[in-house]
């Protein structure tokens, strides 16, 4: 394939960011808007046309007996530690990358084109658009990845781009400091993935040169995945602490996909990036950004299925997490905290899919089936949360309470609300109900446990959802209304929301199987009856039993409350979780160890030197008194010197 | 003439011993200056005697003698000077009054 | 003599001292005429060496040294005035050259007696360039002091608050390193040859003959590491940086803490490693130990200081400890690590105390808690902070990023557990470095405007533009093409490698 397209899709968005970050000050806002949009639709048409020639030109240098290859358009050298670990930049094109090209692609678009109406009136337009491309850029530079030090350094500047357009407001404190959590504790994760790095590059390089990886390049991919038992023979052997080396290295890099992909205990910073503008929190925050911890699982797969202990613990968090963030969704005011909350659920679901995945069992479904829940979910939390931007631009307030009755106001919004929240509660046959029914199926084949535990959040997913839509778009109308009607969103708005919704039908009669699997053969889905019957009927309890509660103005949902005081307390403060964060950071790190720190640096280490020269200082003093003019003291010591000299010649002559 | 070494010897180390005396111990510049001639001599006598005894046949300590005591009058001129000097400054000629010579 | 480029790297500055001289201190034109013309000359001939040297490479000199010269100075000591490059060396010329180009720039309105403030500043430069080109112990140590002693004026005459004490503090504590280092040099001189041989000052030499006897070496290396180690703020020698950087100008601050502080890295490396190569490999343990300690000390120092300058040499000591951690990993991916830490460390510190030197201007205050929002009354010196903030904390696409990627990757080679724990201890750096950043940009970038007056204050000039828009070019061309660097680098290191492993 020509290399113009995949080079142009990395360097068009960088040009952008640089072109809007640097002229944008002197442009208009139209300019600046035209030009983010124009370069991203560039950006969407050359993404799709790369995508499509992988999946559908059946050229044998993509696909060999029905087996997709992983192809590396380019790969070129960017550093080279030592001989064998070289860190290059390039472009790997397998069925998850070009995948996810096209979901970056169409969000960023979306979103772009979203912005314009959305963003119209805030100052710093230019930079908005800077930093999107300059999203877009690095996103699209991690999933093409051909090296695991390629990934990290996108996935470094991810975290930057994202840390920048949370804080967009920047005059807002809590949008700095939410911009400020959300990169450390994502940079925190990152150490982690880092150390991990580091201790697979070591066994790595460690591998013979004459071996399977023959010379340079030893981070690579296509090397490491192809045959991962031959590329880390040299870790046979090695523990530490009972686990094989291999094992904690995996878990490790893992903890950095935890981190970005807000797994507990390292959620915290998701929820209040919602301080960003919301179609960044539907570009970054729900469909791209914090699926590249559920990508970076995917892409090591291979190396994770050699040791299947670190797919159980990917299972176990998955699914603790998935239930604490479905939990706490049901008890939040805030539409853009309910929709964080449910992004991280979902998220921890498709964990669980790739945790429970295995060869054996229906030919690694669950690995299939989460990248399709990743693209599905893409579509539909893009839809909700552009949605919900609409509805907070037309209210000017993030919580519910300040809604109701919406339905009549903003047709077009309520309708695509309503189809995103079915396809997100598993309804047939919108798309979530395809990607979660294949996502259940292999959970249950691995073990029921499972499968029940993730039915039964699949049936919460559907229960806050339907909560929030009743309570948002139906319960009673806002009598302030009467005097300010919202109105539906303008076209710019409108479209990407149009648009989405019609995905989010469809998408699910994709046959994925064909294009994505864990060993890139087809795989042909199919439902199964028990699973399918058992999620929708789950589901459609759950919606009733919030139509019940949210339908007409009641006080039902109050006295619910109040029955429960304390569970409803800790569910809303999200089980206290950031009240324990701030005791670390701030009482025990910030008070307890900077601070003793600084103060024994002042204190010891410099007091240490001021004492030294007070010392001195004090020496000189005591001894400056004998220098003290009076010539007749001088004789005196002089005589005294003179009487010392002479015996001292006494003593030494006799 | 068996006057052994001694008595010359015993008087000058008393001159010696009465000029560091007085030089530690007296306040007025003048009497300093005194007790500074004091020790001068009691050296030139021990040139003297140590030349007449040890080696009679040379003259260098007579000589030197005689050049001390030239230097030292010079010597006393210039003190006097500015003991006069000083005087004439700060008003009396105690040694204390000048500590601020070590400046 | 005159023929060899490197001498003109001394004879540059010492010709615009005369030419200082000749203005006077009202003709603040000529002044500046002299300086800028002067700089950029020094930063022309720094990149034609870079270029020329490149080239030579290129063209297949292997030698240990280029443009190598060597002059007799004082014939019975056998001192010449011995001069030669190196990869690291000319990459450290290069930086050099950068920063006087950038602080010429920065303290464009000095005030008071500017004659006299550049007369010290040429003279300091003087000593960073020849300590540089020297291959002769004695005018290394010679050229180091000539950059000691100006800082002493710079900082005591033109410097803020507790000026005098800080002055005071930090020439007394440098004073007392190389106390240690002539010490060590003297011995390095007298274990020089081999008995009856002719003893030398120069290192090359000095490394080929390899005479100096194993529990000499264990003495020496101690001496001259704890020398140099000094000056690149070990700890727990590191306590004249916070005050003396607080207090210093602008212009000095980013020359001390860009190249001067380098001087103590490139001493190490080049004098108490390669010379004793045996006793590194026994005894590097100490050290590491205590520049791990200055690594994670100095970020979590930094964490709570609330002015601006103390924050930067707090965030100094840490970085120059990972230098000293890399370079004591004694192998080339972490060493040369260590010097793209140097050339990264020397640009983006000088950046920020370039910007703090510019806000300090205008506030009149560096306390953190005094100021706020200044993204919205001075925008482009905000984006500058805040591009300096991640080229610190490591972002990818900075300089920050390739040099610390290349100590850990290095460092991680070591396969033992006592240095597997330092470097962990290392890398959490990292993150402690962003939670400090961070917090500055946060409270002095981004949030509310604190004060009213600040208001009314104005965005940068052009000659500061020029100041900073120099350093980040130059963090993002490292950060982007790093590898024409590090091959550089790497294929400097070969000497001293094998000096190591010869010793083993």
């Amino acid at each position: 394939m020509d290399i113009t397209l995949p080079i142009l899709i990395l360097a068009l968005p960088f040009t952008m960011f640089l072109i809007l970050g640097i002229g944008g000050v002197k442009m208009s806002r139209k300019l600046a808007g035209v030009l983010g949009i124009c370069a991203n639709g560039a950006l969407l048409v050359m993404a799709y046309t790369v995508a499509f020639t992988y999946f559908f030109s059946g050229n044998p240098e993509f696909i060999v007996d029905g087996i997709r290859q992983q192809v590396q358009l380019y790969d070129v050298t960017w550093l080279a530690f030592t001989e064998r670990l070289v860190v290059n930049i390039g472009f790997l094109l397998d069925p998850i990358s070009a995948m996810m090209l096209i979901v970056i692609t169409t969000i960023s678009f979306m979103v772009h084109l979203y912005s314009w109406g959305y963003m119209e009136h805030e100052p710093g337009f230019q930079r908005y658009y800077a930093f999107l491309s300059l999203f877009t850029f690095s996103m699209l530079g991690l999933v093409v990845a051909t090296n695991i030090f390629q990934m990290y350094i996108f996935w470094e500047l991810v975290g930057v781009s994202s840390y920048l357009l949370i804080g967009f407001f920047y005059k807002l404190p809590s949008a700095v400091s939410a911009s400020k959590k959300a990169f450390i504790v994502t940079r925190f994760a990152d150490l982690f993935m880092l150390i991990g790095i580091l201790v697979l590059s070591y066994y790595v390089a460690e591998t013979p040169a004459d071996g399977p990886l023959g010379g340079a390049s030893a981070f690579n991919f296509l090397m490491l995945n192809s045959n991962p038992t031959n590329v880390l023979a040299s870790t046979v052997g090695s523990t530490f602490l009972g686990g094989s080396v291999l094992t904690w290295a995996m878990i490790l890099i893992f903890v950095g996909g935890m981190g970005k992909s807000a797994m507990m205990p390292l959620h915290i910073w998701l929820p209040d990036a919602m301080e960003g503008p919301t179609p960044v929190s539907a570009l970054i925050h729900a469909a791209t950004m914090v699926v590249a911890g559920v990508y970076l699982v995917a892409r090591f797969f291979p190396l994770y299925l050699i040791v299947p202990d670190s797919l159980v613990f990917i299972t176990v968090v998955g699914a603790i997490t998935a239930f604490y963030a479905a939990v706490v969704a049901c008890c939040q005011i805030d539409i853009k905290r309910i929709l964080a909350f449910s992004t991280i659920s979902q998220i921890a679901f498709m964990m669980v899919s790739l945790g429970v995945a295995r060869p054996e069992l229906h030919d690694g479904l669950g690995y299939m089936a989460s990248m399709f829940h990743l693209f599905t979910h893409a579509m539909f939390k893009a839809l909700l949360f552009l949605g919900a931007g609409a509805l907070i631009h037309a209210v000017h307030s993030n919580n519910y309470t300040e809604m109701g009755g919406m339905r009549k106001y903003m047709p077009i919004t309520h309708w695509t609300f309503l189809i995103g929240c079915l396809a997100i509660a598993g309804i047939f046959p919108f798309s979530g109900f395809w990607s979660k029914d294949e996502m259940l199926s292999a959970m249950y084949a691995n073990n029921w446990i499972w499968g029940a535990w993730m039915t039964m959040v699949a049936g919460l997913t559907a229960f806050y959802m339907f909560r929030m839509y009743f309570r948002v778009f139906w319960w009673e109308e806002n009598p302030h209304y009467k005097e300010h009607r919202p109105h539906d969103a303008p076209w710019q708005m409108s479209l990407p929301l149009i648009i989405l919704a019609t995905i989010s039908v469809f998408a699910g009669f994709i046959p994925f199987g064909e294009f994505v699997t864990w060993n890139r053969a087809p795989y042909h889905i199919h439902i199964e009856m028990q699973v399918a019957i058992t999620s929708i009927v789950v589901a459609l309890i759950a919606i009733a039993f919030a139509g019940w509660l949210y339908l007409k103005k009641n006080d039902k949902p109050a006295r619910m409350k109040a029955a429960f005081p304390g569970l409803w307390q800790a569910a809303n403060r999200r089980f206290y979780w950031d009240e324990m964060y701030m005791f670390v950071t701030h009482k025990i790190i910030f008070n307890g160890i900077c601070r003793a720190i600084a103060w024994f640096d002042r204190h010891i280490i410099d007091g240490t030197m001021n004492g030294l020269a007070a010392m001195t200082q004090f020496f000189s003093v005591k001894i400056k008194g004998m220098q003290n003019g009076s010539v007749q003291t001088y004789v005196l010591w002089y005589f005294f010197g003179a009487l010392l000299l002479a015996a001292i010649t006494w003593i030494c002559l006799l | 003439m068996d006057l052994s070494m001694l008595w010359y010897l015993v008087p000058s180390v008393i001159m010696f011993a009465a000029g560091v005396y007085g030089f530690v111990t007296r306040k007025n510049m003048i009497a300093l200056l005194i007790s500074l001639e004091l020790m001068l001599n009691s050296a030139d006598l021990n040139f003297v005697v140590f030349n007449r005894y040890l080696f009679p046949d040379m003259m260098e300590g007579m000589v030197f003698t005689l050049f001390a005591i030239a230097i030292a009058a010079a010597e006393t001129a210039v003190a006097i000077a500015i003991i006069v000097n000083i005087y004439r400054a700060v008003g009396n000629t105690d040694i204390n009054s000048v500590k601020k010579m070590k400046y | 003599m005159f023929g060899n480029i490197l001498i003109w790297f001394v004879i540059v500055p010492v010709i615009m001292m005369a030419g200082l001289a000749c203005c006077g201190n009202s003709n603040m034109k000529a002044i500046r005429a002299v300086m800028v013309t002067g700089s950029t000359v020094l930063l022309a001939m720094a990149i034609w060496l870079v270029v020329d040297f490149l080239a030579l490479r290129a063209a297949g000199d292997t030698s240990e040294m280029l443009y190598t010269g060597s002059w007799m100075w004082y014939a019975p000591l056998n001192i010449h005035l011995a001069v030669g490059v190196d990869g690291i060396s000319v990459l450290m010329l290069l930086l050099s050259a950068i920063i006087v180009f950038a602080g010429t720039f920065a303290s464009w309105k000095i005030d008071p007696l500017p004659m006299n403030f550049f007369l010290w500043f040429c003279l300091l430069s003087t000593g960073v360039f020849g300590f540089f080109i020297s291959i002769d112990m004695f005018t290394m140590f010679m050229f180091y002091e000539v950059a000691l002693i100006p800082m002493y004026l710079l900082i005591g005459v033109w410097g803020t608050g507790r000026k005098e004490y800080s002055a005071m503090k930090l020439t007394l504590m440098l004073m007392g390193g190389s106390a240690f280092l002539m010490l060590g040099l003297l011995g390095i001189f007298w274990h020089s040859a081999p008995e009856g041989g002719q003893l030398t000052w120069n290192i090359l030499e000095i490394s080929h003959n390899n005479a100096i006897d194993p529990s000499w070496q264990r003495l020496l290396f101690c001496f001259t590491f704890v020398g140099f180690g000094v000056l690149g703020a070990m700890f727990p020698f590191h306590t004249w940086s916070p005050d003396g950087h607080a207090c210093a100008p602008t212009a000095v601050s980013m020359l001390h803490a860009g190249v001067l502080m380098k001087l103590g890295g490139y001493g190490c490396f080049r004098i108490a490693i390669f010379l004793c190569p045996q006793a590194a490999q026994e005894l590097a343990w100490i050290f590491i130990i205590l520049t791990g300690i200055s690594v994670v000390y100095g970020a979590f120092s930094a964490c709570v200081q609330t002015d601006l300058k103390y924050i930067n040499a707090y965030s100094s000591v840490s970085h120059c400890g990972m230098v000293l951690f890399a370079i004591l990993m004694l192998n080339t991916t972490a060493m040369t690590g260590g010097i793209l830490q140097m050339l990264s460390h020397g640009l983006m510190t000088a950046l920020f105390f370039a910007l703090i030197g510019m806000i300090y201007g205008r506030t009149h205050t560096r306390d953190i808690r005094e100021m706020g929002g200044l993204m919205k009354i001075m925008p482009y010196l905000g984006v500058c902070y805040m591009i300096a903030g991640f080229a610190s904390l490591g972002l990818p696409g900075m300089s920050g990023f390739v040099a610390e990627m290349t100590i850990f990757f290095g460092a991680f080679e070591n396969n033992d557990l006592f240095h597997r724990i330092f470097v962990i201890a290392a890398t959490t750096s990292i993150v402690i470095t962003a939670v400090y950043i961070l917090r500055v940009v946060g409270k002095l970038v981004l949030g509310p405007v604190q004060d009213e007056h600040h208001l009314k204050l104005t965005d940068a000039s052009w000659w500061e533009r020029l100041s900073t828009v120099t350093l980040i070019v130059c963090l993002a061309g490292i950060g982007f093409f790093p590898n024409w660097i590090n091959e550089t680098i790497q294929h400097s290191f070969a000497p001293i490698i094998n000096a190591l492993q010869n010793a083993i």
